[in-house]
């Protein structure tokens, strides 16, 4: 260090949040992982207008044609149908899945996570035993069983989703609850008068956050695989309809003749499923400075 | 010592009346109830569905309901499939052997292929086997097991023909423990890949606990071989943590190999699951659920009694 430098007053700490971001940026993967999302949700988003297939069209004559046979990038599937467009209208279904799943999974996991964190006692641990009760049994399990029951559609499929997901974020939360709720600051709310709901939405909540996105991102991973997991088994997006999942259905009986449909729908879901897997981990190395793996 | 293992027994049990609660409403929430099977019945009157419905007790109170189902679960009794009116712990014990053959030799796979690759990366921290590791883990863990199933047999079943692509041996063959060994390769290693990666994430953030510790220094110090100081004294502290995972990591087994044994057409439980969901088979359904979320607590009970077993420092909590 030079003596100019440490004459120098010290440079005012960063920000957390500027540190947070700086960190993310540094982790290569989680950034390759961002642009991935990126691009496949405008490819979902705008691509079906930029391609002259309907993705439900049936054409008997122009079956099976390889990729970048016949103007078919990707190629045609069993009936015909251009299997681009239905990849991206398939990513369209299972994106969406994706994220309302997390939205759901995670507002409730949220609340009874803090709910168990903060009154503690008996709520805790009845709420708790909940968690590891359902967590007993495998997820899929849990929701071909549900699915089995409902009419599949988006909306249903969102719901079941979310509701055998949710225990990974009760339990991070009600962790972080435990651990912030002793703090003086919740103290000094509470000496004050603040309700319990105050307390909980508006003092441990912001100071909980960090874990929550984590856990949120990396779920959102985790239900795209699911919705795959249920479709693929024939029990989530009905055909004609296509989801990633449903794509691969058909898949194994023309593996030897085109295998081309097997291989393009689950690279799509993997670079999905990774994508957020990566961004997930990148944000935990940013926002948690104490668990630090790498 | 016996405190804790009391203890465990305990929530054990709690858990398992829960998981039960959880069964029992399976069965009655199900679209038809235990009835489903008697209401398809052409002809059928509601007179006499009413009649059924007081015989088999469906019209008291759930609580005593629930009371008179978990006495016959207990006593053996879990009910008939309405497929073919078997016994439903018949039908699914049946089964189970595959399944359980599956998990035994992927986790086997998962575990010394995880553990290898783990204290690799800890003892090589930042090289480019790490790094590949590190992304390889995180890749593994999100491809679809039933596609890399499909990517397996077409690899090495459609285009190299080594390896059969399904079932648990030659159909009409005679059999003999090669060729179930032959079956079984594939299936295996399909469903330990997301146990490979999350046992080699495991083992190498233990390790680089443990090496980095005074007790491992003091073992350099003295001048012990470093593959000593490694495989002996590092490995047996970094490995007791692992005890738990592998009880933990049992619900995910059990989900992943319902996926592959659908694709390798392999004759277990999973399948089971999803023919049963096929007929509406409420009570075989019922039935996997409590055995799926048993071995899970059963799992986790014998990770935590090896776990204490190995590691006089565990003390009841």
């Amino acid at each position: 260090m030079s003596a100019a430098e440490a004459l120098a007053p010290a440079p005012p700490a960063a920000r957390p949040r500027s540190r947070a971001w700086r960190r993310f940026r540094r982790h290569r993967l989680a950034l390759f992982g961002a642009a991935a999302i990126v691009v496949m949700v405008i490819a979902a988003a705008a691509g079906p207008w930029l391609i002259p297939f309907d993705p439900l069209h049936i054409d008997l004559r122009h079956r099976f044609q390889p990729p970048a046979g016949g103007g078919h990038l990707f190629g045609t599937d069993q009936l015909g149908r251009d299997l681009l467009i239905r990849l991206l209208m398939a990513g369209r279904i299972s994106l969406t899945i994706g994220f309302a799943a997390m939205t759901v999974s995670t507002a409730f996991g949220t609340v009874v996570g803090i709910t168990a964190g903060y009154y503690g006692g008996a709520l805790r641990i009845a709420l708790m035993r909940f968690v590891d009760a359902v967590l007993c049994f495998p997820q899929i399990f849990l929701l071909l069983v549900l699915a089995a029951f409902i009419q599949p559609s988006i909306a249903t499929l969102t719901l079941i989703i979310g509701a055998t997901s949710w225990m990974e974020v009760a339990r991070v939360v009600e962790g972080q609850v435990r651990s912030l709720r002793e703090r003086d600051f919740i103290l000094a709310a509470e000496t004050l008068g603040a309700s319990g709901r105050y307390v909980m939405f508006r003092e441990l909540l912001p100071n909980a956050i960090g874990p929550i996105i984590v856990a949120a991102t990396l779920t959102v991973a985790r239900a795209i695989l699911m919705e795959a997991y249920v479709s693929f088994l024939g029990y989530g997006i009905q055909p004609p309809m296509a989801s990633w999942g449903n794509m691969l259905n058909n898949a194994q009986e023309y593996l030897a003749s085109a295998p081309w449909l097997a291989i393009f729908p689950g690279a799509a879901i993997t670079l999905a499923v990774a994508s957020f897997n990566f961004v997930g981990d990148g944000l935990r190395d940013a926002l948690d400075a104490r668990l630090d793996l790498h | 010592m016996a405190n804790f293992l009391l203890g465990r027994l305990v929530q054990s049990l709690v858990l398992l009346f829960i998981v039960s609660v959880i069964g029992f409403a399976v069965l009655h929430l199900a679209p038809g109830g235990p009835l489903a099977q008697f209401a398809l019945t052409p002809g059928i009157s509601h007179a006499e569905l009413a009649r059924m419905a007081h015989q088999m007790g469906l019209d008291q109170p759930l609580p005593v309901q629930y009371w008179a189902w978990l006495r016959r679960l207990l006593g053996g009794d879990w009910g008939h499939s309405y497929r073919d009116n078997q016994p439903v712990l018949a039908v699914i014990l049946g089964r189970l052997p595959a399944t359980l053959e599956l998990m035994a030799t992927a986790i086997v796979i998962a575990v010394l292929t995880g553990v290898w690759i783990g204290v690799m990366g800890a003892i090589r921290r930042y090289s480019i086997f790490d790094m590949l590791a590190t992304i390889g883990a995180m890749i593994a863990l999100s491809i679809p097991t039933f596609w890399f199933g499909l990517i397996v047999i077409y690899i090495f079943s459609v285009n190299l023909g080594w390896l059969p692509p399904g079932n648990r041996s030659t159909i009409g063959g005679g059999g003999g423990i090669l060729d179930y060994l032959h079956h079984l390769i594939a299936p295996a290693i399909v469903l330990a890949l997301v146990e490979v990666a999350v046992w080699s994430r495991y083992m190498r953030a233990s390790m680089l606990d443990v090496i980095n510790q005074d007790f491992i220094r003091t073992a350099h110090a003295k001048g012990l071989p470093a593959r000593t100081v490694l495989w002996h004294h590092a490995m047996r502290n970094a490995l007791l943590p692992m005890i738990a995972l592998a009880g933990v990591e049992m619900p995910t087994l059990l989900g992943g190999a319902l996926v592959t044994e659908t694709v390798f057409t392999w004759p277990g439980m999973g399948r089971l699951l999803l023919d049963s969901l096929g007929y509406r088979d409420y009570p075989v359904v019922m039935g996997i659920l409590m055995v799926s979320a048993l071995l899970a607590l059963l799992g986790n009970l014998a990770a935590d009694l090896l776990a204490a077993v190995a590691d006089p420092r565990i003390r009841l909590r």
